[in-house]
């Protein structure tokens, strides 16, 4: 699909459905196209006016969205992006390079394809002021440098949202620095011994003809010098990890692979440098390049594995807003101010319009309103709160603008409370053994043992004989396949993965779902789609005109149940009256009409209030003053696959459960048309927490937990292995050891799929790398193989390894994905 | 065989150069994304560096310039 295939009825710019009656046009390459809002054509039209709209040629259109949240609507207005020009707001992202000019990173949200990335930086390149801009693709995060004399930052986030995307200050939090600079460290590591293993096996290659056809000794004496000092960075930078490891296996008396790998490159090292400088015996620089080469590189596509997270960092902050209007009261005349959250201080009285978060706990002192919490506790509807109710931070204002007292700052907000959790939680994860390491364990032990009785005995046949041979079984039974066939497989799987929408963050997950038993869904969100859309009309008149009159009626509101109308919208309705947490009055073309619980709306009737058609659902009546004109049932939309994913899960003898915070009866409703037997409702995050802490209790059972609210926190941390939705929070999805990019629950029966073949290959692997070492033992401690044709045969087994793991990521198997995929 | 200790010499000299060169490539980043710079080379911006005369006209041009 490219940009011309943009179907008629969607918007060009954003791609959602067109409303009926919206007529709004740009002009892109010559010809108009159909906006769906004010938004999206301000936005073409920056882009348009730009000379940008290659943007419109350049970007990839992979599916249409369907969901009217495709955009964060918690988009910072522009008085609250001045907030981010003080000095003491900018203390935390902010630095100022040499050169005078500001440098900070920022997280920009909505970048789908490569486009984007082109269109924001030509675009942030044309502002005067702005020095360089670049945006990382992997991660969505720019890199800008500014003169704050020409061009103020909130001038820059607000370009940013000019041409429709969301930037806020990026700061990373400390584990994070961390994997980047080992990451950074693990590069340099692997480069140098790249480099080097080349340079040192040329001179090898002379050396070993020398040593047939026969060579001057100085021209001998010099290849040795070079590739002394070629190997000198190799073993004391690149292969310091390994020293390093063994030193702390010898403090803590516990065996790795990584002492016998630092004894056979530290003993050849030592040997061959003696033999340079003493011009006698053998010299080992090749296989001492060649062997830290390999095992670096299987270090590092482990890491890779590991390193993979794809959060946005900022965990906690962007739960909370950047900004508040904070009330002063001076002389009996109240002003309003805007002042940075982190800035409020208990006592302090604070506004909070319709749409906003609310920025700390506190109590109601004016106003009331109904609160969406769903984030916080998994309800789906908002709540009412009242004159005196305690509301929470992070929750947010729906209906009515409110006056916040402050009650509690930072730790000991409700938010905190759970952040706490959380941390405990994930202290006591059960440990996850690893196959690999317990068997490494005992087979290094082997290894070193029989080194040792080799070197002894060949010490008694042969001194002369005896180094070399040592160091061959040394090398040749090197675990280097061994520790290699573990991570290749999963690092092949993983990537196989990610391609299909399942990234995976913890290196234990493949390992963890090829033997899941027990698979936990929370219901608001993971199974849902979150949002609400109308379930069943029951109506005498036409469907389509009821839903009209419902959706005039509904225009103006912020209600998460108006949303469920916007579909359906022609024309607003005029004479609005919303009575908080009933419902709407209006009038429609001359007629007066309610919408809203059936107690309120009836109250225009003659009529005593109506029964609703069952009490399974959340009903709205629909009435003019005569009589009953309609019923919507609203609920909460089934993601589309939920259903493909329980059936296989039922099929495959996994124990579905159901837990929620949701204490409607409609959880049960969704349990019944699911087939989900298990089921807890109205839980709260510590009863989640101990549901599965119960289950995880029977050691035969292995755990998955699926979820994406702030209430799924402290469970996802808790589980053996959890999975967050890709729509989650960021907080949810740092925690979660896999999250689900494209929020496909199908992609769960892929995963599993996979997990298991990923077993199968790793055991393949490790059963061949086993066989190998285990006929060259013998082979080298006879002495028929010298150091080099060990370090070409422990090269080609691993090479078998690789190749092995490779057929993970082989078109058969995303093929079958797909074909999953589709029957979903 | 002379020249064989100096081109020894040069070897090592290169190896610190390839050395050099690469971390200084890590440490500024430049295999941080290994992404976008696949795809921005398929992006045609650069318009205002091909000379007028050697552009290719668009359909739309033709009724202006037959």
């Amino acid at each position: 699909m490219n940009s011309t295939d943009v179907p008629d009825n969607h918007c060009y710019h954003c791609l959602l459905v067109i409303p009926d009656h919206l007529d709004l046009t740009v002009i892109i390459d010559e010809k108009p196209r159909a906006m769906c809002c004010p938004g999206c054509a301000a936005v073409a039209q920056t882009i348009i006016d730009s000379g940008l709209d290659n943007y419109y040629r350049h970007r990839t259109i992979n599916e249409l969205p369907t969901s009217a949240n495709a955009r964060n609507s918690s988009a910072l207005i522009p008085e609250e992006l001045a907030l981010y020009n003080s000095e003491k707001l900018q203390q935390s992202f902010v630095t100022l390079s040499a050169k005078g000019t500001k440098e900070a990173t920022l997280v920009i949200e909505g970048i789908t394809c490569a486009a984007c990335i082109w269109l924001l930086e030509h675009h942030l390149q044309k502002q005067p002021g702005v020095a360089s801009f670049s945006v990382n693709m992997t991660n969505h995060r720019a890199q800008i440098s500014w003169d704050e004399a020409q061009i103020p930052l909130s001038q820059i986030l607000s370009e940013i949202h000019d041409i429709g995307y969301l930037a806020h200050p990026y700061r990373p939090d400390i584990e994070e620095q961390l994997l980047a600079k080992e990451h950074k460290r693990a590069m340099r590591r692997l480069g140098i011994a790249g480099v080097g293993m080349m340079q040192v096996t040329t001179l090898a290659i002379a050396l070993y003809f020398g040593a047939f056809s026969g060579i001057e000794d100085d021209i001998k004496n010099n290849l040795r010098w070079i590739s002394l000092i070629v190997c000198t960075p190799i073993v004391f930078y690149a292969a310091r990890p390994f020293f390093q490891a063994a030193l702390r296996d010898f403090k803590t008396r516990h065996l790795s692979m990584d002492v016998p790998v630092s004894i056979a490159i530290g003993a050849a090292y030592i040997a061959s440098t003696w033999a340079t400088i003493f011009a006698s015996g053998e010299v080992y620089f090749d296989s001492v390049a060649m062997f830290t080469f390999f095992l670096l590189f299987g270090r590092y596509l482990e890491m890779q594995a590991r390193h993979r997270t794809g959060r946005a960092g900022n965990a906690l902050q962007n739960l909370l807003p950047e900004a508040a209007t904070k009330i002063l009261t001076k002389d009996g005349q109240s002003s309003e101010q805007l002042v940075a959250a982190s800035d409020l201080s208990v006592g302090d009285t604070v506004l909070v319009k319709p749409g906003q978060t609310i920025p700390a706990d506190g109590i109601i002192t004016q106003g009331y309103s109904s609160i969406d919490e769903s984030a916080l506790t998994g309800e789906y509807l908002p709540q009412r709160r009242n004159l005196d109710d305690n509301v929470i931070g992070g929750t947010i204002n729906v209906e009515n603008p409110l006056h916040i007292q402050i009650t509690k700052i930072g730790a000991q907000t409700q938010l905190s409370a759970i952040v706490r959790l959380l941390e405990r939680a994930s202290e006591e994860k059960p440990a996850v053994a690893k196959i690999a390491d317990s068997i490494a364990n005992y087979f290094v032990a082997f290894v070193l043992l029989s080194a040792l009785v080799v070197s002894i005995s060949w010490y008694f046949i042969d001194p002369e004989q005896a180094f070399w041979v040592t160091l061959s079984v040394l090398v040749v039974t090197c675990p280097c396949a061994l520790s290699l066939a573990t991570p290749t497989a999963l690092t092949t799987a993983t990537g196989t993965l990610r391609q299909h929408g399942f990234l995976i963050t913890r290196s234990h997950v493949l390992e963890n779902l090829s033997v899941t038993t027990d698979i936990v869904f929370d219901k608001t969100g993971t199974l849902t789609q979150g949002n609400l859309s109308i379930e069943q009309t029951i109506t005498e008149f036409e469907k389509s005109e009821v839903l009209t009159i419902a959706a005039a009626l509904e225009a103006n509101s912020e209600h998460p149940i108006a949303q469920a109308f916007k579909p359906y919208l022609q024309s607003s309705a005029s004479n609005l009256e919303v009575t908080l947490g009933q419902g709407i009055q209006g009038e429609f073309q001359g007629k007066i009409y309610r919408i809203g619980k059936a107690a309120y709306a009836s109250q225009i009737l003659t009529q005593a209030a109506p029964c609703p058609p069952d009490d399974q659902s959340h009903w709205l009546l629909l009435c003019d003053n005569q009589q009953i004109m309609a019923w919507f049932s609203i609920d909460d939309t089934l993601r589309p696959d939920s259903k493909f994913c329980i059936d296989y899960l039922n099929k495959a003898n996994i124990n579905v459960h159901m837990l929620t915070g949701d204490s409607s009866s409609s959880a049960e409703t969704l349990a019944e048309q699911l087939g989900i037997t298990n089921v807890c409702k109205g839980a709260s995050p510590a009863d989640k927490i101990s549901y599965i802490t119960d289950l995880q209790k029977d050691n035969q059972r292995k755990v998955v937990m699926v979820g994406d609210g702030i209430n799924d926190l402290p469970v996802l941390a808790g589980a053996q292995t959890s999975i967050a939705m890709g729509s989650a929070s960021d907080l949810a999805k740092t925690h979660a050891d896999a999250v689900l990019t494209k929020g496909e629950l199908a992609v769960i029966v892929t995963s599993l799929t996979l997990a298991k073949k990923t077993k199968r290959i790793i055991k393949q692997n490790i059963g061949w790398a086993i066989g190998y070492n285990f006929t060259a033992l013998p082979l080298a401690a006879f002495g028929l193989i010298p150091p080099w044709a060990a370090a070409i045969g422990m090269s080609l087994s691993s090479l078998i390894v690789v190749t092995n793991a490779l057929r993970l990521s082989s078109k058969k198997a995303q093929a079958s994905t797909q074909q999953t995929t589709q029957n979903a | 065989m002379e020249i064989l200790p100096y081109l020894l010499g040069l070897t090592v000299f290169f190896f610190f150069g390839a050395i050099g060169f690469f971390l200084w490539n890590v440490n500024n980043g430049q295999y941080d994304d290994l992404e976008s710079p696949a795809h921005k080379i398929l992006f045609d911006d650069d318009d205002d560096m091909i000379p007028d005369d050697s552009k290719i006209k668009k359909p739309a041009d033709k009724s202006d310039n037959p």
